[in-house]
């Protein structure tokens, strides 16, 4: 049974942690964060600046040298069995017996929480199917293909049935196909109640689905917003026009930069204020016909370089200074 | 976790191993039962027969209970070296790692596991050796024990020996170097009694000497030391090896970042 305090704790707490390895790289510099219940939340980074070291210390495959993590009020390191039992991980490696089958991987998995067979089983069956791989249930999981391979980290996560799910770049290597459904079911799970913590460098999955972010580098967190307040952050926006025709010369407008691609493509930077209705008046008086447009940036993309970039040149600049 | 829940991660844990054992049970299994034939064979049959009796008993009957002593020390330890290994190196030991299971239940699943394998190693060895000599076990009791702990201690000593170990190269180190010797001047092929001192004195620093007498003395009655001092070894071996085993678990070492 679960403790009294459970529902009513954030999902995730963590209080100026710490990780310096013996290597004397430290790897997180006291960070803290906090995971409301229910949230899906995105945890961003580039390669090497600690997403991974965090995970490992909330999943207690890594040791902190420094402060706490709580899962819904529980310390990971003072009551580490109880706080593993609301957590379930998808880690970024392939960490399975390739030999074993995924249905025993699945059913081993529930064993090693308690979980008895009989239920083991049937969870078994019911994530195997959701998660597309019943058929390949019986197979020894080597011959699984890479997205199916992830899919099954995401059933056997789940054997659990955790409180707490966390993704460390579950769609690396993941055909888009594929990795729309593992976003549906991601997002079924998060619907159903499930708190879900995800990394990925595909930052427009982050965009979709995640409504809180927090972005690091270097061992330090750079922002930790709503996604909505993070998007609004943003002030200049590129939209790619597919034109009919481009006239020789291109029309100019205050504070808009028209530029021309190619004969059939138009690209337009402009201010997030201005509104697109005098572009179109502007295109449409000089003749130019707009058979289709898309925003060219992803959004998240262009403020997850420009925030990394921004802490990295402060750093410069105290280490300068 | 609870008692049952326990009780549930370690029959998952044992029921793996076991799995894992029958499913390569030609790597497992045969190889040790051809290889102790072989022994039977030419130590016991050709060789045996021009040595003549040792305390009593036919050089055969002599040396069976030794080499299914054997067999049970080299197949529990590598049981436990290689799947243990196995898992740190592909990563699925982190399905455990990660489970709130206590470390404990780790230790003991893995351990009967490998015990398993070496009871079994054991039985079917003994089985071979009955078309070669007719042999009446005297304390069964004491048999049974015996095996059981001179397979937890070996068991033991290879999952230190996995947790250590970097690379597959690391636990072929200790069977090669350490292992054998100690098996081969254990007493299994002779009585420490035909050696001279310092020799016979030195062979009593030989733990395996130890599980070889003490299973020596379960089925034929006879043995070089004391039976309680064996079991003393035997068990302080066991206390010393998962108190070692337990502690690295905690720390995580070779295991935990």
């Amino acid at each position: 049974m679960s403790p009294p305090f459970i529902d009513s704790a954030p999902a995730l707490v963590v209080d100026n942690l710490r990780k310096t390895y013996g290597n004397g790289v430290e790897a997180l510099k006291g960070i803290s964060l906090t995971v409301q219940p229910g949230d899906f939340f995105a945890l961003l980074g580039p390669n090497g600046a600690g997403k991974s070291t965090l995970i490992g210390i909330l999943s207690s495959l890594v040791n902190s040298t420094g402060g706490d993590a709580q899962v819904f009020g529980i310390s990971v390191n003072k009551q580490r069995g109880k706080a593993m039992q609301l957590i379930g991980l998808v880690p970024q490696e392939i960490n399975f017996n390739q030999f074993e089958k995924p249905f025993d991987i699945c059913v081993n998995e529930a064993g090693f929480y308690g979980i008895p067979r009989k239920i083991a089983m049937e969870r078994a069956e019911k994530y195997l199917k959701e998660l597309r791989l019943w058929d390949k249930a019986q197979d020894q999981a080597r011959m699984l293909s890479g997205g199916m391979k992830r899919r099954l980290m995401i059933a056997r996560a789940m054997m659990n049935e955790p409180k707490l799910l966390i993704l460390d770049e579950p769609t690396a290597g993941v055909d888009i196909e594929i990795r729309r459904s593992m976003w549906q079911f991601i997002s079924g799970i998060n619907a159903a109640g499930t708190t879900v913590i995800l990394t990925t460098h595909y930052l427009e999955e982050a965009e979709q689905l995640c409504r809180n972010i927090a972005i690091i580098d270097r061992g330090t967190i750079v922002e930790n917003t709503t996604m909505k307040r993070l998007l609004a952050t943003m002030d200049v926006e590129t939209f790619v026009f597919d034109v009919a025709n481009v006239p020789g010369q291109l029309p100019t407008l205050a504070g808009i930069n028209l530029r021309r691609i190619d004969e059939h493509t138009l690209e337009a930077e402009m201010s997030r204020s201005q509104d697109l209705n005098s572009l179109f008046v502007v295109l449409s008086s000089h003749g130019i016909t707009v058979t289709s447009m898309r925003n060219k940036t992803n959004r998240l993309e262009e403020l997850f370089v420009r925030l990394v970039e921004n802490g990295r040149n402060g750093t410069l600049k105290e280490k300068a200074a | 976790m609870k008692a049952s829940a326990n009780l549930v991660a370690l029959n998952t844990i044992v029921r793996r191993e076991i799995m894992r054992i029958m499913r390569i049970w030609t790597q497992t299994l045969i190889p040790p039962a051809i290889t102790m034939t072989l022994y039977f064979v030419i130590f016991g049959k050709l060789i045996g027969s021009r040595i003549g009796e040792m305390h009593g008993f036919t050089y055969m009957q002599y040396i069976v209970p030794g080499l299914v002593m054997m067999s049970i020390i080299t197949n529990s330890y590598g049981n436990i070296s290689s799947s243990f290994f196995g898992a740190k190196f592909s990563r699925a030991v982190e399905e455990m790692l990660v489970s709130p299971m206590p470390n404990w239940v780790i230790l003991l699943g893995y351990v009967i596991g490998a015990v398993v394998r070496g009871v079994v190693v054991g039985a079917l060895v003994l089985l071979i050796a009955l078309f070669f000599t007719d042999l009446n076990v005297v304390h069964p009791v004491i048999t049974f024990l015996s095996v059981l702990l001179g397979a937890t201690v070996f068991s033991l000593a290879g999952f230190v020996n996995a947790i250590y170990a970097k690379k597959f190269d690391d636990i072929a180190l200790v069977p090669t170097f350490v292992l054998t010797p100690l098996t081969y001047l254990g007493g299994v092929f002779y009585s420490i009694d035909l050696l001279g001192q310092p020799w016979r004195s030195i062979s009593l620093i030989n733990p395996i000497l130890y599980m070889v007498n003490a299973f020596r003395f379960g089925v034929l009655g006879k043995a070089d030391v004391p039976i309680g001092e064996a079991f003393i070894v035997m068990l302080v071996f066991v206390a010393g090896l998962s108190a070692v085993a337990l502690h690295l678990l905690k720390r995580g070492i070779g295991l935990r970042s």
